[in-house]
């Protein structure tokens, strides 16, 4: 069961009574195809997923409420009210798709293009954008960019950082624990294409191939790392054969295509949980927007590629699915975005109003108690605030 | 109680540890079957299992990295950089993740590890196996650095870093490996992180010093007593966080200081007590501090004894704020 944005629980196990998943999916693919359960129009290819329609809609509107989320996000930084987002279109179904395959006692870590994982386990919007504020009730307690989010309930969803690959072999080691403890979880963790190149990439392949560490490894390949073509980040025909070298299988999915991943991602968290070690999951997929906030993508993209992917847009296609289900209307997907836009509305009015941390914040979690020189710092600044009031904060744009 | 040198003391720690609580794990590059370069790790595989002392494949990144993932999720790793000069791979994970978590997460997440490393010359080990890099992570607030100067400190601080809810810089003095020798008590107990302690008392001039300094230190107390100048010798044992209120009654005490790291001078430990003495005690000062360090180059093979700080010339020092 997850928690839904809206509050209510909805049914989307992974551990699905639906038999093996040979029998639901066919054989496990190879790292030379592009696993697609869902054709552009909708058709399903693969064997029937049987998801309840309660677990097809959750995903659905998780999807949308990603969209959404990030459409506010982009009004709220044009308009100067938060200072920086991340875009997520056209990377929704990899998100979705992969979170759909875990359990809540799995564990997620994340880069800072994942947060549907976290709204699909439950976490909720008004969560997500007290960090987007960098308010006091943020996880992070402002400390940290927007987007950098944290949280430990309904599901980990570890603490993300800006520097990349990091999380690769962190992954790795919690999933130790876990192997070691004897308990039935799994860790996935989440990067980039370029993350690729990373020290993290190569020892958290390596040491989870020796380990057989419970860890899934999933790499969005949306096409840049900021303005890089994968061309210029690898001279490998694929990311996924990357796995072959490290002794662990390595699939290519379709990442536009939220039953393909759920199928890649619940094969590779199967074998974690068997025993069978890690897999590496190469997702292709395309980002359809802006590195961030402060890039622009018209600089270095090709119009004609935004175009041939505007056609493959995962949420597009997984409507066509659910049309062909008779689970989606023109009018029930507007009235879904409607819902969701309306939900973030709230959450923007909430985190807006809440107020920033206080002074205190600043020394506070830096150790688990402060040690003497912090209290004396901030004394020191509490006192300056007290004499000379408070520093005046700047524009809050990031400059990049 | 058992005579142990400090080599032997940190497998004590470590089997203590181990003993006591099932999460400590203890991994690195040939800490297994083989016992670790320095034999610092001895039986620990044999007694714990291949599960809880292994080795890991060669790399700083990949140990510490996984290191961060295991202490998330409630594991106690206590991972080993065969030599200090080599854990530069995993600047990242220690300075931006590690140190970082606690902070970036509100206290959701939290890393609570030990990183194991010996540094250091006196060994003829060259540029690559001498050098003392406890600056670079005193300044990365979130990490606490600690050093021990004694068998029993070593064993103390360990099991009291082991215990310690944040991250933790374990700097072992690899010259005094096996030239030290004390007695060490047997069983648990810890040594309070972030504590001075006094080498060898003294009124006229105080001495500040860590790891393997402080013997080089303690020596030329003596001479210097020959000379009728009664030195303060304190060994600082923790870095970071360092006690301050500690350092500056030492300080005052005498109200002449000099500070001694084998490290470069420019931005060295040594600079900081300098600060710290010049920005709150600067009217019982009698002198200028002085400092002897290494010398701001790389650290050389054939002459490191002329590199590393001996006694010769740290009673240089200690004769010139003496004099002043």
């Amino acid at each position: 069961m997850a928690r839904r944005y809206d509050g209510r629980t909805v049914d989307c196990r992974s551990e699905a009574p639906f038999g093996p998943l040979e029998e639901l999916y066919g054989p496990p693919m190879t790292a030379q195809e592009l696993l697609t359960v869902t054709a552009p129009d909708g058709t399903l290819q693969g064997a029937d997923p049987k998801l309840s329609s309660d677990e097809l809609l959750h995903c659905y509107r998780t999807m949308l409420m990603v969209r959404a989320f990030d459409d506010v996000c982009l009004k709220l930084q044009r308009s100067g009210r938060i200072g920086f987002s991340i875009p997520n279109k056209g990377v929704e179904a990899c998100q979705v798709g992969a979170a759909s395959a875990l359990r809540a006692s799995d564990w997620i870590f994340p880069s800072y293009r994942d947060f549907g994982m976290a709204l699909y386990h439950g976490v909720t919007p008004t969560e997500m954008m007290h960090n987007m504020f960098g308010n006091d009730l943020d996880t992070a307690r402002g400390r940290q960019m927007p987007v950098h989010f944290s949280f430990d309930a309904p599901i980990h969803f570890v603490s993300i950082s800006s520097p990349l690959g990091t999380q690769i072999p962190q992954a790795v080691g919690a999933a130790y624990a876990m192997k070691l403890r004897g308990e039935p979880h799994v860790a996935l963790t989440s990067f980039g294409d370029g993350s690729t190149s990373t020290l993290g990439f190569h020892s958290g392949l390596n040491f989870a191939g020796v380990w057989k560490a419970p860890v899934v490894f999933l790499c969005q390949n949306n096409g840049y790392a900021i303005s890089c073509p994968t061309s210029e980040q690898t001279a490998s025909e694929s990311f996924a054969i990357k796995a072959k070298a490290y002794g662990i299988p390595g699939v290519r999915v379709d990442g536009n295509d939220l039953l393909a991943m759920r199928k890649a991602t619940l094969e590779a968290v199967e074998r974690a949980r068997r025993g069978d070690g890690p897999t590496l999951i190469e997702a292709v997929t395309f980002r359809m927007g802006g590195h961030s906030t402060s890039d622009d993508p018209t600089r270095y993209v090709p119009k004609e590629l935004v175009e041939a992917w505007a056609k493959k847009d995962p949420l597009a296609r997984f409507e066509r699915f659910l049309e062909k289900r008779k689970l989606w209307t023109k009018e029930l997907g507007e009235r879904l975005y409607a819902e969701a836009l309306e939900h973030i509305g709230q959450a923007v009015k909430v985190a807006e109003a809440t107020p920033a941390p206080k002074l205190e914040s600043i020394f506070s979690d830096v150790y688990a108690d402060v040690p003497a020189h912090l209290r004396r710092q901030g004394q020191a600044a509490f006192d300056l605030a007290a004499r000379k009031g408070d520093a005046g904060a700047g524009d809050g744009k990031f400059p990049l | 109680m058992p005579t142990l040198t400090m080599v032997q003391a940190v497998n004590d720690a470590l089997k203590t540890a181990m003993r006591r609580d099932k999460s400590v794990l203890v991994f690195g590059e040939d800490v297994g079957p083989k016992g670790g370069v320095f034999l610092a790790t001895e039986g620990l595989t044999k007694e714990f299992g291949r599960e809880r002392c292994f080795d890991t494949p060669l790399s700083e990144d990949g140990i510490i990295g996984t290191a961060v993932g295991m202490a998330l999720n409630g594991l106690k790793p206590v991972a080993e950089i065969q030599f200090q000069d080599f854990i530069f791979p995993a600047f990242d994970q220690i300075v931006s993740e590690a140190a970082k978590f606690r902070y970036r997460s509100g206290g959701q997440y939290s890393t609570p590890l030990v990183i194991r490393t010996p540094y250091g010359g006196g060994i003829r080990g060259g540029l690559y196996h001498s050098q003392s890099g406890e600056a670079y992570f005193c300044h990365t607030p979130g990490l606490k650095v600690v050093i021990p100067s004694t068998p029993e400190d070593a064993k103390g601080l360990l099991l009291a870093s082991i215990e310690d809810p944040d991250p933790v810089i374990f700097m072992e003095p690899k010259a005094l490996y096996r030239t030290t020798k004390c007695e060490v008590p047997e069983g648990y107990y810890t040594t309070p992180l972030s504590t001075l302690r006094t080498a060898r008392p003294g009124q006229d001039v105080t001495v500040f010093c860590y790891g393997a300094m402080v013997p080089v230190c303690v020596r030329a107390a003596e001479q210097a007593a020959e000379k009728g100048i009664d030195c303060l010798v304190v060994d600082l044992r923790t870095l970071l966080p360092l006690d301050e209120e500690g350092v500056l009654e030492a300080a005052k005490q005498t109200g002449r200081v000099v500070v001694v790291h084998e490290a470069p001078r420019f931005c060295g430990y040594g600079g900081e007590i300098s600060a710290l003495i010049a920005e709150n005690i600067i009217e019982y000062m009698e002198a200028p501090v002085a400092r002897v360090t290494g010398f701001d180059t790389p650290f050389p093979n054939t002459l490191e004894h002329h590199y590393m700080p001996d006694a010769r010339r740290v009673l240089d020092a200690i004769e010139h704020v003496h004099g002043f």
